[in-house]
């Protein structure tokens, strides 16, 4: 037992001096308006993050746990809740459709559960900075770990979701293509994408508080305009399909999951479509990101 | 060996959620005179203007200054929170900051919880991660209530954690504002007892309050701040002195003598 008055004599702390260089070592903060300057910067951010992983991880772990501690079912409630949306819509809508229930529905069981990351992506990724204000202003970290944190956290109720999509297949014995291996850089492209779309909007969200309801309803029209719930062969002998269908860049992402899923041949572009607009939405993300880095915390 | 060099350093705040700039400019104007433009003419408050020094290690360093002069904000700059507009800031060493009790805890998590997110943020394996918690746990004297989430604790015992927490993962230069004060006795004895055999370890201590005693007690070296810049850089007795009235400097004094 130690003594009371003096409980570190001789006692070994735990040393972190090799856990140091994760913000780099010795760390210089220099104000910078060079933009060479601010890559440095934002890409030494970005490097803590990816060191930091193990974090990233558990706090994205901890923030499911946190919603549901105490709860009977706890994460399952994000399977359940899901599989009684699309079982219900599904049933409805391929009524009001005329369409055949064992084809929409492991469409709609697709549809809806990566539109359920993307509106999710959005809404918490405006938030991303400001609901870590604490963490923030208690000490340095790397910004871009509150962002990867939301996307992290997303894939994970994502992955809870993903049950019912599994499920759904097995009832209608709906059996992906061989094509379905480009499933893989696909997931990929959206990690991507969603890591620029929360950093980027975390920015405008701290600097802007109007941002938050301003997305969630961009989100909402974009949902009705984008073949979520509605297939895109309904207004292939419309003239409008082209514009709502061919450059809806929620259409051309959503697409290279779902196509290749559900049997489809991918129309030829729908992968250029998809790639373009992200190269344009990282683009944009570094410029923010770089430009507003140093002063997020001012502005939380 | 840590160092810390501030070199002319600048921060200011933007004031953008303003209906009335000239209303603004005028209180703000009369309250503390440091009302600025910025390049882009947005109104700012220099919260700090071209402040250097730099600290070594066995540097133990007090700020002084009346509310509002910029010895919070220098704080978090050091730790590297706010970035500044002009000058640099080169940080050698693990930085702690006790800058606020939450000390970026979530509320809602448990103790344990938190101590284990702050394990993972200095990049500790498991098995030190546990070592930490029982380090904690010992120092806090919270055992049971570190299965609890930390907003059912008292605002003492988030002092006490955040304090433990702090410290038990052994930073080479820490930051403390004075609201780590606020224990009680008791623990204030084990506070500086251990920050005691911290500094000791030729570390750097970097220390903002307004109670001139705990300064002497604790500092070989002030900076007084007044209006965002350096007004008096020195020894204690030598600052302290300058900054306080004579009756008040011999009072202090005298009850830093009593505990010493």
């Amino acid at each position: 037992m130690m003594n009371m008055i003096a409980p570190d004599q001789g006692k070994a702390e735990i040393d972190v001096s090799h856990a140091a260089g994760y913000l780099g070592s010795p760390v210089f903060i220099k104000a910078t308006h060079s933009w060479g300057g601010r890559a440095e910067m934002a890409a030494a951010d970005l490097g803590a993050t990816l060191r930091l992983w193990p974090l990233v991880w558990t706090l994205s772990l901890l923030d499911i746990r946190l919603r549901y501690r105490g709860s009977l079912l706890g994460p399952f409630w994000l399977t359940l809740s899901t599989a009684v949306m699309v079982g219900s819509i599904g049933f409805l809508y391929s009524r009001l459709f005329h369409s055949n229930i064992a084809a929409y529905l492991p469409f709609l069981s697709i549809s809806l559960v990566l539109w359920n990351f993307i509106s999710t992506i959005t809404a918490e990724g405006c938030i991303c900075f400001t609901q870590s204000e604490s963490m923030i202003r208690a000490m340095r970290m790397p910004l871009t770990l509150h962002a990867a944190r939301v996307v992290v956290r997303n894939v994970l109720v994502l992955a809870h979701n993903i049950v019912v999509i599994v499920i759904v297949f097995a009832m209608f014995r709906t059996v992906p293509s061989l094509a379905s291996f480009s499933v893989v850089p696909a997931c990929a492209l959206w990690l991507i994408d969603a890591m620029a779309v929360s950093l980027m909007l975390g920015v405008f969200g701290s600097r802007f508080r109007d941002i938050p309801p301003i997305i969630g309803s961009i989100v909402q029209i974009a949902f009705y305009l984008t073949p979520v719930m509605w297939s895109p062969a309904m207004l292939a002998h419309r003239g409008m399909g082209v514009v709502l269908v061919k450059w809806n860049p929620f259409f051309s992402l959503l697409e290279i999951i779902r196509g290749p899923l559900l049997g489809h041949s991918l129309e030829t572009g729908t992968w250029f479509i998809a790639l373009g607009y992200s190269v344009l939405l990282l683009a944009l993300a570094s410029f923010v990101f770089m430009r507003a880095r140093a002063r997020i915390a001012y502005w939380i | 060996m840590a160092n810390l060099v501030v070199n002319g350093v600048c921060v200011s705040f933007p004031l953008y959620h303003g209906e009335s700039r000239s209303l603004k400019k005028t209180v703000f104007a009369a309250a503390s005179g440091r009302l600025g433009e910025d390049r882009k003419h947005r109104l700012v408050v220099e919260a700090l203007r071209n402040v250097s020094f730099s600290l070594h290690s066995g540097d133990r360093l007090g700020f002084i200054g009346s509310n509002g002069a910029g010895k919070t904000t220098l704080l978090r700059a050091m730790a590297g929170i706010y970035e500044p507009v002009g000058g640099e800031i080169v940080i050698d060493g693990v930085v702690t900051a006790l800058l606020d009790p939450g000390q970026g805890m979530n509320m809602d998590l448990t103790g344990y919880e938190n101590i284990r997110l702050r394990g993972l943020f200095n990049g500790l394996s498991d098995l030190q991660i546990k070592q930490l918690q029982s380090d904690v746990a010992d120092f806090a004297g919270l055992d049971q209530f570190l299965a609890l989430p930390v907003r059912t604790y008292s605002s003492g015992m988030i002092v006490r954690l955040g304090f433990a927490l702090a410290t038990a993962i052994k930073p080479q230069i820490l930051l403390m504002d004075e609201w780590i004060l606020a224990g009680d006795a008791s623990f204030l004895d084990k506070a500086r007892n251990r920050l005691e055999t911290m500094v000791r370890g030729a570390e750097i201590l970097v220390l903002s309050s307004h109670s001139a005693d705990i300064i002497m007690q604790w500092c070989n070296r002030v900076i007084w701040m007044d209006r965002g810049e350096i007004k008096a850089d020195g020894p204690p007795e030598e600052v302290l002195s300058a900054y306080l009235s004579p009756e008040q400097f011999e009072q202090a004094k005298a009850s830093a003598a009593v505990v010493a």
